[in-house]
């Protein structure tokens, strides 16, 4: 048995013949979190559901897609069904777009144990109505015949959230899942999928432009620019050093909440374009590191000390100047 | 202390809601008596949850929602009634920014036309100078000469929020009101963006209401804090002192619930439940089905917002006044 649950192999997409995904690779093993994190266009959401064969027709998808050693990359559609859900679940940004409107929210978890455990009348209800306490709707009993609409943004998500779940799937993967909720219920369902993760056992990859959101459920990140994955590491290695200059620069731009005020420092310029991907590495033309070689020679992804992944020709200096310098800042 | 550019008393907005296709209108206070003042040069940052009241609150002090009850005074007389002439004239001083940019422009216009605008509805300066006003904005906004003639779908959304503030700043406003103006940009751009508007500021003096959910940008941007929940201001102090030690309850939970970057979830304060509706305000304290210190007077009666020490003030039964003596 293979060790890992899925294996995406040279993934590469494109939309119209514009390349989207320029060949991603990334494991994820059981029971792992992975946090996938980088600015819109960047193609995390694009590597998931091409991987799940979600992407509508026009895409054309190439590259290996194996899931515990089966290649699912152009599988049959009901070899995909059963690894959707079953298998890989997915919640997405707007829970209120993915659940439907005019059925109840019981019916619609009790389909989807109808479909993945064979679970029919009392068993599905009885089976709903456990899922639906274990992500902390309140009075699920009564709250069973209920329309999406009469439940709030964060509690649509916590039941998407039990749909997921009814499947028993080995991996969740939540695409910015909090990203339209307020601070406060974020921070609930940040909590929630932590506790579920621990209860379940089940690997999950949160895909999130949220920094700070990624480091509180995540052990392992992967930073993407331009449908590539440039920096690869666990989340200590990640934000104590970041090496690649784009991750350096994302740390930068956030505004913090604690320690001094100061001036923020954006990277400049903005996100290439896909169909005019510059010269070399797609980062270059924002980055205040970039030498001759990174304008004509496109950096692979290369293994470093400690399992740490970097894709960068000049990456920021060692960690211990990187900081003595950050501590200074500080002081 | 120097005057307030604009000031709000007792500010009241309520609308009718319709529960159903025939249900009875019920009242919603969206603001529920809310007082500030905003000095010139200062930035005040409003932040809540969504169905706090920020966004009423920020059409009420342009004036274009109207109040049911209380005032605003704008360099010390009350502004006059929405869509008279008056109104009009004085818009030239008071603008707005959204957040979405692409719903602000109009996409058959170029920027440029669109920057321009305002100087034409205000009648600023004569028309050949207008072309090299609109030169002058774009610079300080940021945005190349060659972007003149670009339609807004031609732009990024950094670009045209860009285009928005330079619209906005036109006129030469002395109040910027900005309604989650960031929010839809990514972090690298609304870096960028939320420096700008901080340049921009200093060099211009400008007044400014900066609304936003994000609590990290708003400190970063304001001077001064508001934060509302359910139509009122809990908690407002300098934004130094408020994101360091907040003192409401409310705002304690707001500032622990902000993922910082490389930290573990642990020891967070997790609040339960969700905001409540506006509809079906809860009695007392509206924050106290939520609320962990929750003692049997917060059920009773509403909590006024009263000072708690230097220039700080709070509506809680449970804080004291202890940093300073309380005068009345």
């Amino acid at each position: 048995m293979p060790s890992n649950l899925v294996e995406l192999c040279d993934l590469k997409v494109a939309f119209d013949g514009v390349q989207v995904l320029h060949g991603i690779d990334l494991d994820v093993a059981r029971g792992e979190s992975l946090g996938l994190v980088g600015e819109s266009g960047c193609g995390k959401s694009v590597t998931w559901l091409a991987a799940l064969g979600l992407l509508p027709g026009k895409a054309s998808v190439t590259g290996s897609v194996r899931v515990d050693g089966h290649e699912v990359c152009g599988a049959p559609r009901s070899m995909l069904e059963d690894i959707r859900w079953g298998r890989i679940a997915m919640i997405f940004q707007d829970p209120s777009s993915s659940l439907n409107p005019v059925l109840r929210i019981g019916r619609q978890i009790a389909e989807a144990l109808a479909i993945h455990r064979q679970l029919h009348g009392e068993a599905a209800k009885a089976e709903a109505l456990r899922l639906m306490d274990m992500v902390g709707i309140p009075d699920a009993r009564h709250r069973f015949d209920l329309y999406p609409h009469e439940f709030s943004g964060g509690q649509c998500q916590r039941l998407m959230i039990a749909m997921a779940l009814a499947g028993q799937p080995d991996l969740l993967i939540a695409d910015e899942p909090t990203t339209a909720l307020d601070a406060t219920i974020q921070a609930q369902i940040l909590d929630l999928l932590v506790q579920l993760r621990a209860e379940t056992g089940m690997a999950m990859v949160f895909i999130s432009h949220d920094l700070g959101a990624v480091s509180q459920v995540c052990e392992r990140v992967c930073v993407m620019y331009a449908g590539r994955i440039v920096e690869q590491g666990s989340i200590e290695q990640l934000f104590s050093d970041p090496r690649h200059p784009y991750t350096r620069g994302l740390f930068d731009a956030i505004p913090r909440i604690d320690g001094p005020r100061q001036r923020l420092i954006p990277i400049p310029g903005t996100v290439p374009n896909p169909k005019h991907l510059p010269e070399g590495c797609a980062f270059s033309p924002r980055c205040s590191r970039a030498q001759e070689v990174c304008r004509t020679t496109q950096p692979s992804l290369e293994s470093m000390q400690g399992g740490r992944w970097l894709a960068c020709h000049s990456p920021v200096p060692e960690p211990s100047q990187a900081a003595r310098a950050r501590i200074l800042e500080f002081a | 202390m120097t005057k307030s550019l604009i000031e709000a008393r007792g500010l009241v907005r309520i609308y009718q809601v319709r529960r159903g296709l025939f249900g009875q209108p019920t009242p919603v206070r969206a603001v529920d008596g809310v007082s500030l003042g905003v000095r010139p040069g200062e930035t005040l940052g409003i932040v809540g949850e969504s169905g706090s009241g920020k966004s009423t609150l920020g059409r009420m002090l342009l004036g274009i929602d109207p109040a049911q009850s209380g005032e605003v005074q704008f360099e010390g007389k009350p502004l006059p009634r929405f869509g008279t002439p008056e109104w009009r004239a004085l818009r030239a001083s008071m603008q707005l920014v959204y957040q979405d940019p692409l719903a602000a422009l109009d996409r058959r216009l170029t920027i440029a036309a669109q920057i321009g605008e305002p100087l034409a509805i205000h009648d600023i300066g004569r028309k050949e100078e207008r072309a090299a006003r609109v030169e002058e904005l774009m610079s300080a906004v940021g945005l190349r000469r060659d972007q003149a003639n670009r339609y807004p779908h031609e732009l990024s959304g950094g670009q045209r929020q860009r285009a928005v503030i330079a619209r906005a700043l036109a006129s030469n406003p002395r109040l910027l009101v900005c309604d989650e103006p960031v929010s839809a940009l990514d972090v690298s751009i609304q870096a960028q963006v939320v420096n700008m508007l901080r340049d921009l500021q200093e060099q211009r003096r400008i007044a400014m209401v900066f609304i936003s959910h994000d609590l990290k940008v708003v400190r970063n941007m304001a001077d001064r804090v508001a934060v509302m929940y359910l139509g009122r201001i809990v908690e407002e102090a300098s934004s130094d002192v408020i994101f360091q030690s907040p003192q409401h309850p409310y705002t304690k939970a707001l500032v622990s619930s902000v993922p910082v970057p490389g930290k573990v979830l642990q020891g967070r304060m997790i609040l339960q439940g969700e905001p409540p509706n506006p509809a079906n305000r809860p009695s007392g304290c509206a924050f106290h089905p939520r609320c962990p210190v929750a003692a049997d007077i917060c059920r009773k009666s509403a909590p006024p917002l009263r000072p708690i020490g230097r220039e700080r003030t709070a509506a809680c039964h449970l804080i004291q006044g202890e940093t300073a003596p309380i005068a009345a």
